[in-house]
């Protein structure tokens, strides 16, 4: 897996067109992908549908249109290669390999959920498939990502004396752009040559705000990653082939060298922020014209064209795709809400007083077997 | 009321340090906090220590002196000034199962990172639904007494205590700032362990030999029959000393130096107050929603048939920390000002 390639995701490299040449990978791979794409974006949808027959509740921020940034950039690393990101987190628990079922349960509140509805839908918390958040402050995640791909290298290099081997995707929005802690935590990735990739999911607006508006230099905004001497690319993010294409040599180029990058993703949200967004900041014709460059649209197009698929086997993804959020659906409605007991779980992992310790989300083995979290992996860290 | 924490007291590593007897060596608080890191990084290696100037200028008030020679630049890490920054690293790191230790060259200064600190490492486990925990330390110089004007005196736990997640440790000498601190690497849960910079050069006897102190244990330091002082960290100090004034005035004082107060030990409390019927708690944060008006409150509410008067309390002035000596002084729980408290509790005044 360990490509020596050199980088060429330095500068604006990405301008890939629609018709791209396949890359060597099986049809089944690229069928996956197109079945991720759409089953994130089928999600989504009844998503919001739930949201509006109050089935969820809170805040609910949906990924349609930005589908080939998550699928893209999980493809092109390793499982054990650990992702964190922010509140519109469904995409990456659902292209990292969560189950629709856990996902959709978490946003009901049942017990079926990820966590058991204790985090929602902005906190998609996997350990299985190393997605550690789903964080709701604007930027928190970032330092906590430099941290998690420290504690990667610290492991690799520090305890067991071998070589960096893993790389860490910490995405972001263009709003969190303007957080100081992003720029803490690309400044500390830089000084301590920590192998983390901080993906600008650059959908040109933070909330209401476009771009423009609120951040500086934003025709070029790799220059906030170059400040801090990090790698740079700028990738289009409507695109899941140059973001695989791009984002896998990245990667690699990171994990050979211990070094940050941070990446421009340009990518559009076709709905708003989130569920109470009306949009009244763009236009009706924007909207459109960005639609008509739609992310899972072109690729079938690049698949049937190359013969990897027909459209009756687009239509076989599509439908079991909703066959599958359909089924997610009734798993979250039937499933059972928390028992009160959960409340007092959780608070400490060593029970104090009335809290209760601990137990694990039905999909990591049941909420009924009492666990206990244990540092590194389970491994003994002691000398 | 009751603690399930049998299990960790049957540990025969946790042990008294006034109570193990042998041999006592007499070192400074700093001297026995660099110890209990150094112990604990010998014996684990996920376990490291990072912050401002903790490495090649062996820490800001010489805590870490040393440290990067034994341990090398890997484990000994210093950091820019980005407390933001380097405490959401740790925290991350934490998240994978590190075990680092932050050094915030104050408490203050973790304003700063008040969100990383409250947001995520108190909030780990219980929104991953017990999945990924956070077992970190963050340590640090805290409270006023050293001139140091207003921004750089605070007395965080006034804040900080009212955060579900998080075990607060506020050690009050040398002996038991080792023990706790070694509880404190070897908890799997967030840990905020709070030193006084006035104490951090006072020398105490510490035992030879390893021990932990279990959190949410108590430590009768002073025996008294008439009225129970209940406070932590450096204002205990202030309670023993008033305590020798008052026994000249014929007022027996017991002294209870409670060491953490998340987990707070009640069940001591209350016994003792049950025994005095009057108590005074001494707290170096301000007064208003304060952990000394929550112990207050407890006292009043497990003992209210046993007190023959009300809790008084003890606090920091409600002022922004002065910078003159004199100010400052007066502004301190001090000695006069717990003197007069449990003379007024006492019906003495």
């Amino acid at each position: 897996m360990m490509a020596t390639t050199t980088p060429s995701g330095s500068g604006a490299n990405s301008t890939h067109g629609a018709a791209r040449k396949l890359p060597a990978l099986p049809s089944t791979t690229l069928t996956k992908w197109l079945r991720e794409m759409h089953l994130i974006r089928e999600f989504e949808v009844r998503c919001m549908q739930s949201y509006q027959e109050k089935k969820i509740g809170g805040f609910c921020h949906v990924y349609i249109g930005q589908e080939a940034v998550a699928v893209g950039c999980t493809a092109a690393v390793n499982l054990e290669d650990p992702i964190i990101t922010a509140y519109r987190d469904h995409g990456h628990a659902l292209a990292r390999g969560m189950s629709s079922r856990a996902c959709m349960a978490e946003m009901y509140g049942k017990v079926g959920g990820c966590a058991k509805g204790k985090g929602g839908s902005m906190h998609m918390f996997d350990r299985p498939h190393n997605l550690y958040g789903g964080h709701g402050i604007v930027g928190a995640q970032t330092p906590l990502g430099a941290g998690i791909a420290f504690a990667t290298k610290y492991e690799d290099e520090v305890m067991n004396a071998g070589r960096n081997r893993r790389v860490t995707l910490c995405f972001l929005g263009d709003g969190a752009v303007n957080q100081g802690s992003v720029y803490e935590a690309m400044n500390l990735a830089g000084l301590f040559d920590i192998p983390v990739i901080f993906i600008v999911e650059n959908n040109g607006y933070s909330m209401g705000t476009e771009i423009s508006r609120g951040t500086t230099m934003s025709h070029e905004l790799t220059i906030k990653g170059r400040a801090h001497g990090l790698k740079e690319a700028t990738i289009d993010g409507m695109d899941v082939l140059a973001v695989y294409h791009d984002m896998h040599e990245l990667a690699n180029w990171c994990r050979e060298n211990s070094r940050p990058a941070f990446v421009d993703m340009k990518c559009y949200r076709y709905k708003g922020h989130s569920m109470s967004d009306p949009r009244k900041y763009r236009t009706r014709e924007e909207e459109e014209r960005h639609e008509l460059n739609d992310a899972i649209g072109k690729f079938e197009r690049t698949l049937l064209d190359h013969a990897v698929v027909t459209d009756a086997s687009i239509k076989e993804i599509m439908n079991s795709t909703r066959e599958e959020v359909r089924d997610a659906l009734k798993f979250s409605n039937e499933s059972p809400e928390p028992d009160m007991s959960e409340l007092y779980t959780d608070v400490f992992v060593e029970p104090w007083g009335r809290f209760t310790g601990s137990s694990l989300p039905e999909f990591m083995g049941g909420a009924a077997n009492a666990c206990r979290f244990h540092a590194t992996n389970g491994k003994e860290g002691l000398v | 009321m009751s603690r399930s924490n049998s299990a960790v007291l049957s540990n025969p590593l946790f042990r008294e340090p006034t109570l193990m007897g042998g041999v006592t060596h007499e070192i400074e608080f700093r001297d026995a906090v660099r110890d209990a890191m150094s112990e604990e990084m010998r014996r684990d290696k996920r376990v490291f220590l990072l912050g401002e100037e903790v490495a090649q200028y062996d820490g800001a008030y010489k805590v870490s002196k040393g440290m990067l020679a034994e341990f090398g630049e890997r484990r000994i890490i210093d950091t820019p000034i980005s407390e933001s920054g380097f405490a959401g690293m740790a925290i991350g790191a934490a998240a994978m199962g590190l075990r680092p230790i932050v050094e915030f060259m104050s408490w203050s200064f973790s304003l700063v990172a008040a969100d990383p600190i409250l947001n995520n490492a108190p909030k780990m486990l219980y929104m991953s639904g017990g999945q990924l925990g956070c077992p970190i330390v963050f340590r640090g110089n805290d409270g006023a007494g050293g001139q140091l004007g207003s921004t750089h005196s605070w007395a965080v736990e006034g804040l900080f205590s009212n955060v579900p997640g998080v075990k607060i440790v506020i050690p009050s000498c040398a002996a038991d700032a080792k023990g706790l601190l070694k509880t404190a690497i070897r908890d799997d849960d967030p840990v905020f362990f709070m030193e006084s910079e006035r104490l951090l050069s006072i020398k105490g006897h510490v035992p030879e030999g390893e021990y932990l102190i279990p959190f949410g244990h108590a430590l009768v330091r002073r025996v008294g029959t008439q009225c129970t002082l209940c406070s932590w960290g450096r204002p205990v100090n202030f309670c023993l000393e008033a305590a020798e004034i008052l026994a000249k005035e014929g007022i027996d004082c017991e002294v209870i130096d409670l060491r953490t107060i998340r987990p707070l030990d009640l069940p001591t409390v209350v016994a003792s107050v049950r025994k005095t019927s009057c108590a005074v708690v001494v707290d170096q944060s301000w007064s208003f929603a304060s952990p000394g008006a929550e112990l207050a409150s407890q006292i009043h509410r497990h003992c209210f048939d046993d007190l023959d008067n009300f809790v008084h309390r003890v606090h920091s002035d409600d002022v922004p920390t002065p910078y003159s000596s004199k100010l400052e002084q007066e502004y301190l729980p001090n000695v006069r000002k717990i003197c007069e408290a449990v003379r007024s509790a006492t019906y003495r005044a």
